[in-house]
């Protein structure tokens, strides 16, 4: 991959230059019946990075290419550093764009392709080739300046279009699922180096992913997108700790629905009073969701509590965690212990699970089941 | 692609279409409109040009020998084609491109120079084999060679024939079998595709049965045409017309099959 | 012991696989062109050079000058346009009705030139075409300087009827292969219309249009039916000398004339196939299929 260069280029970056807030005002986008954006209100601050989040069809590519200028708004402002962009075309709207995957020319070598906008510009050949050149060097693929598209791996080629995107110094990057394309190695190498440039550069990003452990490692706040409106929108920490709704909550890591009944502000599941994230919901039966590392096990006695005995039915060894799949009789139940913890209770053991005392939600639509 | 763009691309497509559409169909229109005139220019349009066809018995012998050799050669170059370039896929791969520049050097040269070459060739025929004109069929199974040959490897290079024949061998089956029971229903759209091909060129030959000096349809309409301008070109409106539909078949025909077969595997 | 004679009868069955093929082709596709390179040298006495000489022949030399250009102006013309038509129907959906028409119609068209293209252009320009009749009871008159359709003229028209189906046909994949991202990372970029086919989608297509322009250009040099059906058996393009030849009552001499002016032929087009050749490599290296 060769060496990371390390060195602040935020001098380089036209100085004085401050990092733009971008807004996206009741934003609407409809493809003939379908409503593929439905009123979106996001305000992304200066030099943050917001990550989309959320399954294939629920608006966030769309969101991002109205940001981008490839796709006119059926209603609504796309607001840049002040100025309302909205009817502007792409080439005017000052965003560097990288896609999921063959955007680069195939007809140009890595630096040509970073040039490229530059070139549009009308920067001089000289000074394109030094800014290319400082790009490259950002993405750590300067050995690789004379070499074209076909002869670049897939990470070397999104690196490629990143420094081509930051080239011209745009007020707001964009990205449209560039990890998607590549290799599980790979992708987490070059989720750490995009955060990397972005931070060293400062500038206020829009990253749309479907996959939520990438959105929640990069983004400084995330965004749950469902059917083209936002469900949740907060630090990630919060959207897992604190969904607001149970897609969320299913979504963004694993949940276990188990069934219970709220009453005064908590929710009794299983002989456990649980604390709920919203304490005003009303009374009456519900289903909890309870994060599989909420859940610890120990080994079963004779007096243990009936409904939270069970039996470990399958292991995953997963590194660092295992998950264990306990049956309690009339539901299952995901564990996610240390390794060393699970050795303990292999398959086939009795155990005994207890719920730890995190804030949870509940749903009151589906049945409780399988996670 | 914004709306502006969108709005520009659909008037730019209007005039392009609206305006070869007209350089096209025009020529088109008016052969029908030649073919139906009556004797005289304020006769009513008549259909006599198309009936009387039938009643030419010149005209239906070259009619039914250009659709003979039509099925002759579709099926000569399935036989001879397909096993060879199954065999060449699965077992001779070196040959695989021999065999490619084979099928593609008729595009090079052309038919006007290998009628020089063919007419030796059919001198002896001629006296040795067969004067009938379905002998054309040797000639035209060459002239298809690179039409049938892209679109059989086309369907062979969408169907994995190597694993496909190896599952059938293991389980017992003759080189026999897996060509003709197990690879070829799975190209069945590359097949049809390649016997259209071949009825859409057999048809509107003209060239080395012109040179050789037998009478099929392009030649028959030829000669019509000396004489009687209209009905000749009822005749060619009439092969101009099934050879279109006949096309339009084979696209909707290719993507029937396909979507019952399940279409390709996905990787 | 057995081993080695078992495996060379396996390696000689496989083989046997492919020799129909090739024993077809050798009759059939070889000894044609040996036929017509031999022809092209032997003489009444033993082998001459006395074929090519005639080569050199005003008529002749004319009738390649005309062959030449009625095949540079109709690709050309053909070429232009065809990709046009194919730009129009490639940004359309790809399983669009209009696509497959206009496919299904590029087929029959390029396919299916000569004699009755030669007869449609008679029926609508000719001496008593629909729209010559048509314009005279409008008080236009189509041939104010005298008929052109039976010329070199009218020929090269009705090249350009079935050279454009060809292009479309031809270039099509090669505008398939442009990526919607490389528009829209010009975009991005900064890049207008103007921009983007000027940088990015011209030098893209550049190979795979000059490709299809030479495989029009062939295609027009060989074309033979059309010229027959439309021209007196004369002569004025190359195809027609060969059939004059072959035709002609005088025997030998003319069929190895007729070898000879083949022999041009396949010079002229075996020079352009290897530059097709070798632009389609450089257009597949980046358009992908």
């Amino acid at each position: 991959m060769g060496a990371l260069d390390t060195r602040p280029i935020g001098a380089s970056w036209g100085g004085s230059r401050s990092a733009a807030e971008v807004r996206l005002e009741d934003l609407r986008r409809i493809y003939g019946s379908t409503t593929a954006l439905d009123g979106l209100n996001i305000t992304i601050h200066a030099g943050e990075l917001v990550a989309l989040l959320g399954p294939s069809g629920c608006g966030k590519t769309t969101a991002l290419r109205l940001v981008a200028g490839l796709e006119d708004a059926d209603g609504g402002q796309v607001v840049i550093d002040g100025r309302d962009v909205t009817h502007l075309p792409a080439s005017r709207r000052d965003t560097g764009m990288v896609f999921q995957a063959y955007s680069l020319f195939p007809h140009m070598t890595a630096q040509e392709n970073v040039g490229f906008g530059l070139r549009m510009r009308k920067v001089g050949q000289a000074e394109r080739r030094q800014r290319a050149g400082e790009m490259l060097e950002l993405v750590g693929l300067s050995t690789q300046a004379d070499r074209y598209a076909h002869q670049l791996s897939g990470g070397q080629q999104q690196r490629v279009a990143l420094a081509r995107a930051l080239a011209i110094r745009p007020s707001v990057l964009l990205l449209d699922e560039p990890l998607s394309a590549l290799d599980a190695r790979v992708r987490s190498q070059l989720r750490d180096e995009i955060r990397r440039v972005q931070r060293e550069v400062g500038i206020t990003t829009l990253f749309v992913t479907h996959d939520q452990e990438e959105a929640l490692a990069i983004a400084d706040r995330v965004g749950v997108m469902r059917a083209g409106r936002l469900e949740q929108m907060g630090p990630p920490t919060a959207i897992y700790s604190r969904p607001a709704t149970p897609f969320v909550a299913e979504f963004v890591g694993l949940t276990n629905r188990l069934a219970g009944v709220v009453n005064g502000g908590a929710v009794d599941v299983r002989g456990v009073r649980l604390p709920l994230i919203a304490t005003d919901t009303p009374d009456g039966p519900a289903v909890a969701l309870v994060r599989p590392e909420a859940v610890s096990l120990a080994p079963a006695t004779e007096s243990s509590n009936g409904l939270l005995s069970g039996t470990v039915i399958a292991v995953s060894f997963l590194g660092a965690v295992s998950r264990l799949t306990v049956d309690l009789g009339d539901t299952t139940v995901l564990v996610q212990i240390p390794t060393a913890d699970a050795t303990a209770h292999p398959g086939g053991s009795r155990v005994r699970i207890a719920l730890r005392q995190d804030p949870v939600l509940i749903t009151r639509d589906g049945s409780p089941g399988k996670p | 692609m914004n709306r502006h763009r969108r709005r520009r691309l659909a008037a730019f497509k209007t005039v392009v279409y609206v305006v070869l559409g007209l350089f096209f169909l025009l020529p088109i229109a008016a052969m029908v409109e030649f073919a139906t005139r009556g004797v005289g220019l304020t006769s009513p349009r008549t259909l006599v040009a198309f009936t009387s066809i039938g009643s030419d018995p010149e005209l239906v012998d070259a009619i039914t020998a250009s659709l003979e050799l039509a099925v002759i050669t579709s099926v000569g170059m399935l036989a001879l084609l397909l096993p060879t370039m199954i065999w060449v896929r699965l077992r001779l791969p070196r040959m695989a491109r021999p065999v490619e520049l084979l099928c593609l050097t008729p595009l090079t040269i052309p038919a006007i120079v290998l009628v020089v070459g063919f007419a030796p060739i059919y001198n002896w025929i001629e006296i040795n084999v067969s004067d009938s004109i379905l002998t054309l069929a040797f000639a035209y199974l060459i002239l298809v060679l690179p039409y049938c040959y892209r679109a059989l490897d086309a369907g062979l290079s969408a169907v994995d024939i190597r694993t496909l024949s190896e599952a059938a061998r293991s389980l017992g089956a003759s080189w026999g079998t897996v060509m003709w029971r197990v690879i070829v229903p799975n190209m069945s759209s590359a097949v049809s595709n390649a016997c259209l091909l071949c009825v859409a060129v057999v048809l509107g030959e003209f060239t080395v049965a012109n040179l050789l000096n037998f009478e099929n349809l392009q030649v028959a309409i030829s000669i019509l045409g000396t004489g009687n301008a209209r009905d000749s070109i009822a005749l060619a409106v009439l092969s101009l017309v099934f050879v279109f539909f006949f096309l339009l078949v084979l696209s909707f025909l290719g993507r029937a099959l396909s979507r019952r077969r399940g279409g390709r595997a996905r990787a | 012991m057995r081993r080695p004679l078992g495996g060379r009868l396996r390696i000689s069955t496989t083989w046997l696989g492919a020799a129909p093929f090739l024993a077809y082709t050798g009759l059939f596709l070889a000894l044609p062109t040996v036929l017509v390179a031999v022809g092209a040298f032997s003489g009444p006495h033993g082998p001459t050079l006395a074929n090519l000489a005639q080569l050199s022949q005003p008529y002749v030399v004319s009738a390649f000058v005309n062959s030449l250009v009625l095949s540079a102006v109709s690709s050309g013309v053909g070429a232009v346009v065809g990709a046009v038509l194919a730009y129009a129907v490639a940004t359309g959906s790809p399983d669009g009705i209009m696509r497959r028409l206009v496919t299904a119609l590029c087929g029959v068209l390029s396919q299916f030139g000569g004699v009755t293209l030669a007869f449609a252009f008679i029926a609508t320009i000719g001496t008593e075409g629909f729209i010559v009749i048509w314009l005279q009871q409008h008080g236009i008159t189509f041939y104010p300087n005298g008929v052109w359709l039976f010329s070199l003229t009218g020929l090269t028209l009705i090249y350009v009827y079935f050279q454009i189906p060809l292009m479309v046909i031809v270039f099509m994949p090669a505008l398939d292969g442009i990526r919607p991202q490389w528009r829209e990372a010009t975009e991005t970029l900064g890049g207008a219309t103007w921009h983007y086919w000027r940088h990015v989608a011209g030098p893209l297509l550049l190979p795979a249009f000059l490709g299809a322009w030479l495989l029009l250009f062939a295609n027009a040099f060989s074309a033979y039916a059309t010229a027959a059906a439309l021209l007196d058996i004369g002569g004025v393009i190359v195809p027609l000398q060969i059939s004059r030849a072959l035709s002609s009552e005088v025997g030998l001499n003319q069929a190895s004339f007729a070898a000879a002016l083949a022999l041009g032929m396949v010079v002229v087009v075996a020079i352009i196939t290897v530059l097709y050749a070798r632009l389609q490599r450089r257009s597949a290296r980046w358009l992908p299929r």
